[in-house]
């Protein structure tokens, strides 16, 4: 049963096959796609055709790689940009928000507390509608009050942004707030006793020591902005993101281009996991 | 508190109002007064309960709604099912020295996006697909099949998405289970039915109860994967907004819609919560 109890064969044996199993349905979809990238053939799919890079960089009126592909290519750019703002905003807002909930007293706490979890619990379409009707309400709103046209209120980019924001903020709040748990304050009250003021002292001491929680909420804020699908549906203007785009490929018919880009997605954000892990090991 | 104080409190506190309210509770008041407005005979706005009095009226909104809950509510049980035996082993069967890797493997896939995973799975599927190419030149199928496009591959898809959720706060919880408890049990001519039932089951429930709701919750809002997974019949109660939202232009149907999913989605967390004693924000953490 444990590692400390002498085992059956049998049982060991099955325990083991089971999960044996169970990796291989956890790594066969991204194994496929990844080795199908590969395959010289118009279609992902086998037999396989022989080993062929044409789906990364061949620019022939035949096959399009990824490298050559303009709208691919756009989409992903948007999907970074979209990230590097959202994880910007989300950061900066949710440290505030831990620094608010950990270090602050004031009235209704509990219940803002208890507002900031809410998005965890939201399905992520549900935010995505709700930003959208809100966002046209307003723009409404100024259009006939003022007669002037706010394109952030259509959707779009900054839309995009805002709608990722409002959910990735309460993780990152989440993460710093467990770090900033085990702060030790009395450092906080040496530096205010060495006459260091409050926004000083937050400055060179507090965020110093939350700086691996920074540096990972930013990078979870990143990854989670990156592949946002639900709730960017609903707010998402001409300029597909990268997960949109590809959606709308899968469903129309798919070429080997979107394994080539699922290929370099899986590698991208393994690597970005492992460098993340280490560090985070390394800090631990 | 001094003037000071009360600075930085501001400081910390309006960028969280705006966030919390800007984009959390006025859109969310918005989406339920959107959904009791409708077009009256003359083409005006109106007050009106007509969008709610559709979703009862028309059978294939209710039942698609009422489907989308029982099946959460299923993929919810597989992931379960699946995720138990697998965290115990990682916990407390494989050596530690392979624990960590294997925490590393099992974390890898879900760093990857949705919808690359779903593709994945629709290759694999596919009449065209890698399985049925392997099937039919082993001789077990004289010609391919389509796996895809029904309730049963659709599950599967929405249990291997949710996964992720479910194993690491089991892991988590299972961490802390004291082995001597297992082993007293068996000293005491317990087999393994009951120790699991007994011992673990109730040992790992925040955990389980943690997992449940964020895999439910995702589950029950997941569009990607029944709309490319499922079939035609398969419909999801989210492709039901998204037609109303985008397709049809009905935006106060659409709102309806989306405050029932809410409802729906609030209402099952808020049991789930209330049956097992656990708090929403322990249960986060």
């Amino acid at each position: 049963m444990i590692r400390s109890l002498p085992n059956s064969k049998t049982y060991s044996v099955s325990f083991n096959l089971y999960v044996t199993l169970y990796f291989i349905f956890l790594f066969a979809p991204l194994a496929v796609t990844s080795i199908l990238a590969f395959n010289d053939s118009q279609f992902p799919a086998l037999p396989w055709n022989g080993f062929s890079l044409d789906w990364f960089f061949a620019d022939s009126p035949l096959r399009t790689g990824i490298f050559h592909d303009q709208r691919n290519l756009d989409s992903i750019l948007v999907s970074a940009e979209t990230a590097f703002f959202v994880s910007i905003l989300s950061t900066v807002v949710g440290t505030l928000g831990a620094f608010l909930f950990e270090q602050e007293t004031f009235r209704f706490k509990q219940l803002l507390y208890f507002l900031m979890l809410v998005p965890l619990v939201v399905p992520g379409v549900i935010l995505g509608i709700s930003i959208l009707l809100f966002s046209n309400t307003l723009g409404t709103f100024f259009e006939e009050a003022f007669n002037i046209d706010v394109g952030l209120f259509r959707p779009g980019f900054w839309l995009v942004v805002l709608g990722q924001f409002s959910f990735i903020t309460t993780f990152v709040t989440l993460v710093v707030s467990a770090r900033l748990k085990k702060f030790d304050r009395t450092l906080e009250e040496a530096a205010l006793n060495l006459g260091a003021n409050r926004m000083e002292v937050i400055w060179h001491i507090t965020l110093k020591f939350l700086r691996p929680a920074l540096l990972g909420a930013f990078a979870v804020a990143f990854l989670m902005s990156f592949e946002n699908f639900n709730t960017t549906l609903f707010l998402v203007g001409s300029d597909p993101t990268l997960p949109i785009n590809l959606y709308l490929q899968v469903r129309d018919g798919s070429t080997p281009v979107i394994n080539a880009v699922s290929f370099l997605l899986i590698f991208g954000t393994s690597l970005a996991a492992l460098v993340n892990l280490y560090f985070s090991r390394k800090n631990a | 508190m001094n003037n000071r104080g009360r600075w930085y409190l501001f400081f910390f506190l309006t960028p969280i109002l705006l966030w919390l309210f800007l984009l959390i509770v006025l859109p969310h008041i918005d989406l339920l007064v959107m959904s009791f407005r409708a077009e009256d005979d003359y083409g005006d706005m109106v007050w009106s309960l007509t969008n709610y009095l559709n979703f009862f009226n028309e059978p294939i909104y209710w039942a698609t709604f009422a489907r989308t809950a029982i099946y959460s509510i299923l993929v919810t049980g597989i992931t379960f099912a699946i995720a138990l035996p697998i965290s115990f082993y990682i916990t407390h069967v494989v050596s530690p020295k392979f624990s960590g890797v294997l925490m590393v493997l099992l974390l890898l896939p879900f760093w990857v996006s949705e919808l690359v995973r779903v593709y994945g799975w629709m290759i694999l599927l596919r009449e065209s697909g890698v399985i049925n190419h392997f099937l039919v030149s082993l001789g077990i199928l004289d010609h391919p099949v389509e796996m895809l496009y029904n309730d049963a591959t659709m599950i599967v898809g929405l249990v291997y998405t949710s996964m992720l959720f479910m194993v690491v706060p089991l892991i988590s919880v299972l961490e802390s289970l004291d082995r001597a408890y297992i082993e007293a049990a068996f000293d005491l001519g317990a087999n393994m039915w009951t120790v699991v039932v007994r011992i673990i089951i109730p040992h790992a429930m925040p955990g389980i109860v943690s997992g449940s709701i964020v895999v439910f919750m995702l589950t029950l809002g997941n569009y990607l994967t029944p709309n490319l997974m499922g079939g035609k019949n398969s419909l999801w109660f989210t492709e039901q907004i998204y037609n109303q939202f985008i397709a049809s232009f009905n935006w106060n149907q659409g709102s309806a819609f989306g405050f029932l999913l809410l409802l729906l989605s609030s209402l099952i967390i808020w049991v789930g919560l209330k049956l097992s004693g656990q708090k929403l924000d322990k249960v986060v953490k």
